[in-house]
């Protein structure tokens, strides 16, 4: 399982980077979503993918995943829920403010006013 | 070019989300209380919940949903942080390390033996940080057409 | 009083928190930001005193036992950084009364002050990995509300970079730890520091430390990796240039030196050469870019890369006096570049410019400015008894000491085009023929006057009385060298 885990999450890098070396700011954003999410399902790996329970208390079972990493997930999701919309709000203010979203054409958008 | 606007209708949509809207509150309401031995919390909850007014934004439009909650979601945020930060910071005054919760059980009429735990409070204030944050980007994009 | 230490983190946080109900009122927020910093950095100065009489203090949230719980650590290292920070943003608040603009204060700019405070001295005094990286996320998104706030069309297109960079950084992060956390399985500090020896795999630590240099690297813009500063940090105005100057790139040199001094202990031949050549490297990028621009804010941005690349190389000789030497020249340039960056300020302010070569004959008009600002600069090339000195003697000593030779003799030429790059802003701008000067309010002039010469006045005492200063640096150094004093200290805590 941990195999195919790896190779998932390569995938997930793989796409991420194709994506951030776009030129479209949306694709870029895109991308690092990707790779937020590949680094979460990393950690999951990391921590081990044994345990048959949730870690939750109840009685009677011994068989627990290991909690650390979900709750490390859970911090990294909600930071980066948090990340991703304020990139998105401040890659749509960029879009009405110099009215492209080619990071290219941005850089090359002149001298500023 | 010019856009001809064809009068919309959304007579289903409209009439469908003032129904699911309270299905999905009072749902988000029992995956807040849910969190407190059992997966869910004011996460998911807050998500939830403004994701039922997201659901009425796009049924009505922005002016309307703020005609029926008059809420600045700014203060709601800051409300929200405040009541998580004081829920974590009471444990000074008595002498305990920051952030320790209290837990008893309670006999409340209705509900029977009940426990209270501190952390409840604590994700009140994060309910409200999301709903508060998510309900202020939603209307930083969609304000302007 | 357990909780005393975090204090300084909770009264900025918190007034944050309060400073959003007060949108609408500049002066209220004003004033509950000032005092709230005055009496958040007294909090500071009482936590270090404490430090120094009783030792390393730390408190384990949630009363949960130390390994499991998150806790956090005041030791000599921190608490003279965060007393360093409160004490410089408070000035450099007062500094953005005149300079910031109505229409910033009324959106956020003050709670976006006190957050970004809060997630740097939480950086600082955390004692969890993960934590950390937590904190550095809350002093990252309210950077990136300063870098923005305006919304001029450069802040626009610099910031994505600057956004952009650090959510890959953030991401390494992640997943550093998390490799770190599938070796070690532990996430305190303290803990990991303990475990990592007995758990004997040299070669895949040192791949996880080449990997941490990397993240923070990225965030203390080392050598390959500082490509995005320039740029980003000359976008938004300039008290929050100040801010960014003098805390952010700073947030990860301390990670770099805590990193690398508690846990990167077992193969100091290949983890610290390294660092010792980027360190090396660092310094000559940023000394080629102070020298090649004439636009005054470039030249002091760039002097942000010489100085973390002199830090890291007293980090890189791992001995007393190397340590000691960082710590005095850490604190010593978040002082200076702060100052730095105000009366650079008030130099733009004055002429209307950032091109040197517009400016000129200042010194007839403003003679105290120029003289402060010629002491500003010796202070950062470390003209003794100025505060850069024994910071740059002490490094120096530990390179000796280290038998690094070559590059010490290095680090001392090095102050030499420091203080060319610098003098060469006071000959264009304060001498020479009158150059172009726009209509100021003496109102506004006083206010960004007052907070930058009270800090370069603070400078100046760090220097001549580091006598007074050196126990605190002894007992950074000594955490520092010697990690089973922090450990224990630590771990102690956990058995009350």
């Amino acid at each position: 399982m941990e195999i195919v885990m790896a190779f998932v999450c390569g995938f997930l890098f793989m796409a991420a980077i194709y994506l951030i070396l776009s030129r479209s700011l949306l694709r870029i954003i895109i991308g690092t979503g990707l790779l937020s999410h590949g680094a979460h399902l990393l950690i999951l790996t990391m921590g081990g993918l044994g345990g048959t329970a949730p870690p939750v208390l109840a009685e009677g079972v011994s068989d627990f995943a290991d909690p650390i990493p979900q709750a490390l997930i859970l911090t990294a999701i909600v930071i980066s829920f948090g990340v991703t919309a304020f990139i998105l709000v401040l890659a749509y203010r960029a879009y009405q403010e110099l009215k492209t979203d080619d990071t290219t054409a941005m850089k090359g958008s002149g001298i500023d006013d | 070019m010019k856009v001809t606007k064809l009068k919309t209708n959304d007579l289903i949509l409209q009439f469908t989300a003032k129904i699911v809207f309270f299905i999905i509150f009072f749902f988000s309401i029992h995956i807040f209380f849910a969190g407190h031995y059992t997966p869910g919390g004011g996460f998911v909850g807050g998500l939830l919940t403004s994701s039922a007014i997201v659901l009425l934004v796009i049924a009505f439009d922005l002016k309307t949903v703020r005609k029926i909650l008059p809420i600045n979601y700014m203060y709601m945020t800051a409300t929200g942080l405040i009541l998580a930060l004081a829920t974590a910071a009471f444990p000074i005054f008595v002498g305990k390390p920051f952030f320790t919760h209290f837990f008893d059980y309670f006999n409340l009429p209705l509900f029977g033996k009940t426990s209270l735990h501190t952390a409840a409070l604590f994700d009140l204030g994060v309910f409200l940080v999301v709903v508060g944050v998510t309900m202020t980007i939603i209307q930083t994009i969609g304000e302007d057409e | 009083m357990i909780n005393f230490l975090l204090f300084p983190i909770l009264i900025t946080f918190f007034t944050g928190m309060i400073l959003i109900f007060f949108q609408k009122n500049i002066y209220l927020q004003r004033t509950i930001s000032l005092i709230s910093l005055g009496v958040a950095t007294i909090c500071a100065l009482f936590v270090m005193l404490k430090v120094q009489r009783d030792g390393i203090q730390s408190v384990t949230f949630g009363d949960w036992p130390a390994p499991y719980g998150i806790t956090m650590v005041a030791d000599g290292v921190s608490t003279l950084l965060v007393l360093t920070s409160l004490l410089l943003t408070f000035f450099i608040t007062w500094y953005s009364f005149g300079s910031i603009g109505k229409e910033r204060e009324h959106f956020f700019y003050y709670p976006g002050v006190m957050f970004i405070l809060t997630g740097v001295n939480g950086a600082f005094t955390t004692g969890d990995i993960f934590n950390m990286f937590v904190f550095f996320e809350v002093l990252l998104m309210s950077s990136y509300l300063l870098i923005v706030l305006g919304g001029e069309k450069k802040q626009l297109r610099e910031s994505i970079q600057y956004i952009l960079v650090n959510i890959i950084s953030s991401a390494l992060f992640v997943i550093t730890v998390a490799y770190l956390y599938s070796i070690i399985g532990t996430l305190s500090m303290a803990d990991i520091a303990m475990k990592i020896t007995a758990i004997n795999q040299p070669g895949i630590i040192t791949t996880i430390a080449v990997l941490f240099l990397m993240v923070f690297g990225l965030k203390a813009a080392i050598f390959p990796l500082y490509f995005w500063l320039p740029s980003s940090y000359a976008a938004p105005p300039i008290p929050v240039l100040a801010l960014f100057g003098a805390l952010l790139t700073k947030v990860g040199v301390y990670a770099i030196m805590r990193t690398y001094t508690l846990f990167f202990v077992h193969d100091i031949a290949f983890t610290h050469q390294m660092l010792l050549i980027f360190a090396v490297l660092t310094i000559i990028a940023g000394c080629i870019g102070a020298l090649a621009h004439f636009d005054v804010k470039q030249i002091i941005i760039y002097n942000i890369v010489i100085a973390v690349g002199v830090i890291l190389f007293g980090v890189a000789q791992m001995n007393f006096d190397g340590l000691e030497g960082a710590m005095f020249y850490l604190v010593h340039d978040m002082i200076i570049k702060a100052a730095l960056f105000m009366l650079v300020g008030i130099i733009v302010y004055i002429t209307g410019t950032s091109d040197l070569r517009k400016m000129g004959g200042l010194m007839r008009k403003y003679p105290s400015l120029g003289w402060f600002y010629l002491i500003a600069a010796f202070g950062l090339a470390g003209i003794p008894p100025l505060s850069g000195f024994v910071g740059k003697l002490l490094i120096v000593q530990g390179g000796f000491a280290a038998g690094n030779t070559w590059s010490s003799i290095f680090i001392l030429a090095s102050s030499l085009i420091v203080l060319l790059s610098v003098i060469r802003i006071f000959l264009y701008a304060f001498w020479g023929e009158e150059g172009q000067t726009v209509q100021i309010q003496e109102k506004t002039y006083k206010q960004l006057y007052y907070p930058t010469v009270i800090l370069v006045v603070i400078s100046i005492a760090y220097g001549v009385g580091s006598e007074w200063v050196t126990p605190f640096m002894d007992s950074a150094a000594r955490v520092l060298t010697n990690p089973s004093i922090y450990i224990e200290a630590v771990m102690k805590g956990a058995q009350p």
